[in-house]
């Protein structure tokens, strides 16, 4: 069994597609959209679009914060992140925001957990960015794989049974081991907005058979995206952490 | 949890029980689907055991079966933890070097002999991105294909999780060979496996072993303070090259540290080579009351890790020149591409050679004077043609080497002395060379390490007719 996870879309949609085509040519059993389909980029209605499209041929779609936001007011958003939104909103049908309306907060698989942030209080949307940060969600769920996104930073928690979980930043490319003798939590990178210092964008492949997790990296034309987001008047850094991948 | 001889544990049959230390019993086991014999390392799980019982079984079982070659037991496979967790792994016949210990102090040839063995080994594994962190002769088995590494509960892999790095801040290793670096928790150097190769060598060399087994931690940082003893005021048959090499693989500061196992090997092989370096003054008295009293940072002492060394270039490079029509343009451009090379990584090596061409195998040139004075001719050749390359007489050795094939003996010469990488020349594409293939073309098809190819830029007049 193997199950693609693409977190953080962010209406990047030449990420988006760049992401799409790798996932195509790895065939997996199962695709996972973890959140943050909207928001930042400049093709919200796109992004809403192919995702709507992958949840009604059988993907798990979470909800992401700005997903939420984009259908309902929210307070504590940096201002380039409420800027975007405002603009966004504007940009969304009816039909759109009822595909945002309608997504969960978490979905259970058989032992596999999906959320976009913290799983403790996924609508408080808590940040996993470090091995504190991770322990709350262990003690949340007894599922043996927890997996989000919204930090934007690949990373895997490896959680043993009365001790404080292990953090690793994953290599690109490089399967990290999901270990029989843990439970694993994986902050999936982003797709349309990696914070990593790697522009390129982020999905993540789980290998349930192998136990590995990897991330993979699809370089694609963020120079065009961040051209996008300056013509769709979006707060000018928004692209330029684009082409700069932080 | 009991065992005993004849039991099976997943098909696997014990058949004798093997001495071990106190993480794990040893079996030496039958498997009816293999054809060697196995080794099932069976991790005492008991409740109340100590955490890096179990951390280190899963670091040796994330290790083990990513690790591959002749310097390591092969992996076989592992068992479920909640049934009964095993590590199966190849039985490597041979002598472990512990045993060897027992005799200690060896010869000095017999000790460089062992030494480069145990290099070769732990550069085969650093290639693979691992340290291994707890090497001692206990761990070392001396077999017919060389030195093989065992027990990896306590090592590190670069692209894996540290799972007991972040699990224990208290420094893990064996208190008699730990790396300074280690003790303060650094467990991410491969030099770290560098320093405890200095201590085998050192137990080798003298009998004694360099900072004896201090239980604490306090007592382990001692050694980033207090050189041991010089191995030849215990053994004074010690020669100066060993001990130079001794005292490189224990320098505390890394950046004086050897960064690369393959120099510790080359080093082993070639004492005529060895440079012989003296101790760095011993501080004063006063000196060390005055830092004593002087808040320090004990990290600074331990100098930077040497992964930056390595990352900036080979260690050990082989320039192979042709300089049987003397130093031709294209042995000039050889020269150029090498200087290039050299002066990426200041602590680099280089081995120039150049290849006699003899026409039958075996026939000895040297035994005549003629062939005596050819040899010598061409070495004092190959000397002047590295001279403008300015380099001291530490990073550079003369090979003149008689074959039949120069591809085969370069071949042959990188392999063996772990070279990082090869600079050769290219003539131009004549016909007779198109049909019976040049040397570079077969240094490039079979050589271990990278190449660079030198060719001249080729002139319109001369590849016309």
């Amino acid at each position: 069994m193997r199950i693609a996870v693409l977190a953080d879309i962010h209406a990047n949609r030449e990420a988006f597609d760049a992401v799409r085509e790798a996932v195509a040519a790895e065939a997996p059993d199962k695709i996972v959209i973890a959140g943050d389909i909207v928001g930042y980029g400049a093709d919200p209605t796109y992004a809403v679009e192919i995702a709507a499209d992958y949840a009604a041929r059988g993907a798990h779609v979470v909800l992401g914060n700005h997903d939420q936001a984009a259908v309902e007011e929210r307070r504590g958003m940096t201002e380039n992140a409420r800027a975007a939104i405002l603009w966004t909103r504007e940009q969304l049908s009816q039909e759109h925001r009822a595909f945002l309306a309608g997504l969960p907060m978490t979905i259970t698989d058989q032992d596999r957990l999906y959320v976009h942030a913290s799983a403790d209080e996924p609508g408080r949307w808590r940040y996993v960015h470090d091995a504190q940060a991770a322990a709350p969600s262990f003690e949340a769920t007894p599922a043996q794989l927890i997996i989000c996104g919204h930090t934007h930073i690949p990373a895997v928690f490896y959680s043993r049974p009365g001790r404080p979980p292990v953090a690793f930043r994953p290599l690109d490319n490089q399967p990290a081991p999901l270990m029989t003798t843990r439970r694993h939590l994986v902050v999936v990178g982003s797709v349309g907005q990696p914070r990593d210092g790697n522009p390129a964008a982020c999905f993540a492949l789980v290998d349930l058979r192998e136990r590995s997790v990897t991330m993979h990296r699809v370089p694609y034309d963020a120079e065009t995206a961040a051209r996008k987001v300056l013509s769709a008047g979006l707060p000018p850094s928004l692209a330029a952490r684009l082409v700069a991948g932080r | 949890m009991h065992f005993r001889q004849g039991q099976v544990i997943d098909g696997f049959t014990l058949e004798e029980q093997m001495p071990s230390g106190g993480m794990a019993s040893l079996w030496r086991a039958r498997h009816p689907d293999l054809d060697v014999t196995a080794v099932l390392k069976i991790p005492f799980l008991d409740p109340g055991q100590d955490v890096s019982v179990v951390i280190g079984y899963e670091v040796e079982e994330l290790v083990l079966k990513r690790l591959s070659g002749p310097h390591v037991p092969r992996y076989i496979r592992s068992g479920d933890l909640a049934e009964t967790p095993y590590i199966a792994m190849e039985f490597v016949e041979g002598e472990s070097l512990a045993k060897l210990a027992r005799n200690a102090p060896l010869s000095p040839d017999e000790v460089a002999l062992i030494g480069a063995k145990v290099a070769v080994a732990l550069a085969s594994l650093h290639a693979q991105e691992v340290a291994h962190l707890d090497l001692k002769p206990e761990n070392v088995i001396l077999a017919e294909r060389g030195a093989v590494l065992l027990d990896f509960g306590l090592s590190r892999h670069a692209g894996l999780p540290d799972l007991l790095g972040e699990e224990s801040r208290v420094p893990m290793g064996s208190a008699a060979y730990i790396a300074p670096e280690q003790v303060l928790g650094d467990r991410s150097d491969p030099a770290s496996d560098i320093f405890a190769l200095g201590g085998i060598l050192y137990l080798l060399a003298t009998g004694e072993l360099p900072f004896d087994f201090p239980s604490t931690t306090a007592g382990m940082k001692r050694r980033l303070y207090h050189a041991p003893k010089p191995p030849s005021a215990i053994n004074p048959k010690v020669p100066a090259w060993l001990e130079t090499i001794i005292r490189k693989c224990l320098e505390v500061d890394r950046g004086r540290r050897y960064a690369d196992a393959a120099r510790v090997a080359f080093d082993l092989r070639h004492p005529d080579q060895v440079v012989i370096t003296k101790p760095q003054p011993r501080r004063s008295s006063w000196d060390r009351i005055v830092s004593a009293f002087q808040k320090r940072d004990d990290r600074q002492l331990t100098g930077a890790p040497t992964s930056r060394r390595r990352e900036a270039g080979p260690a050990l490079i082989l320039a192979a020149v042709d300089l049987a029509g003397g130093t031709d343009p294209l042995a000039q451009a050889v020269r150029a591409e090498t200087a290039r090379l050299v002066a990426a990584r200041p602590d680099s090596r280089l081995a120039c050679l150049t290849v006699l061409k003899t026409e039958l195998i075996g026939e000895d040139s040297r035994a005549d004077d003629a062939g005596r004075s050819a040899y010598i001719r061409r070495l004092v050749m190959l000397k002047d043609w590295a001279h403008p390359l300015g380099l001291p007489e530490e990073r550079v050795s003369y090979h003149v080497v008689e074959a039949v094939s120069a591809a085969d003996a370069i071949i042959r010469y990188a392999e063996h002395n772990q070279i990082g990488h090869i600079v050769i020349g290219a003539r131009g594409a004549s016909a007779v060379r198109r049909h019976l293939g040049s040397v570079s073309s077969k240094v490039v098809a079979q050589a271990g390490c990278s190449v660079t190819v030198v060719r001249l830029a080729m002139l319109e007049e001369a590849v016309e007719p």
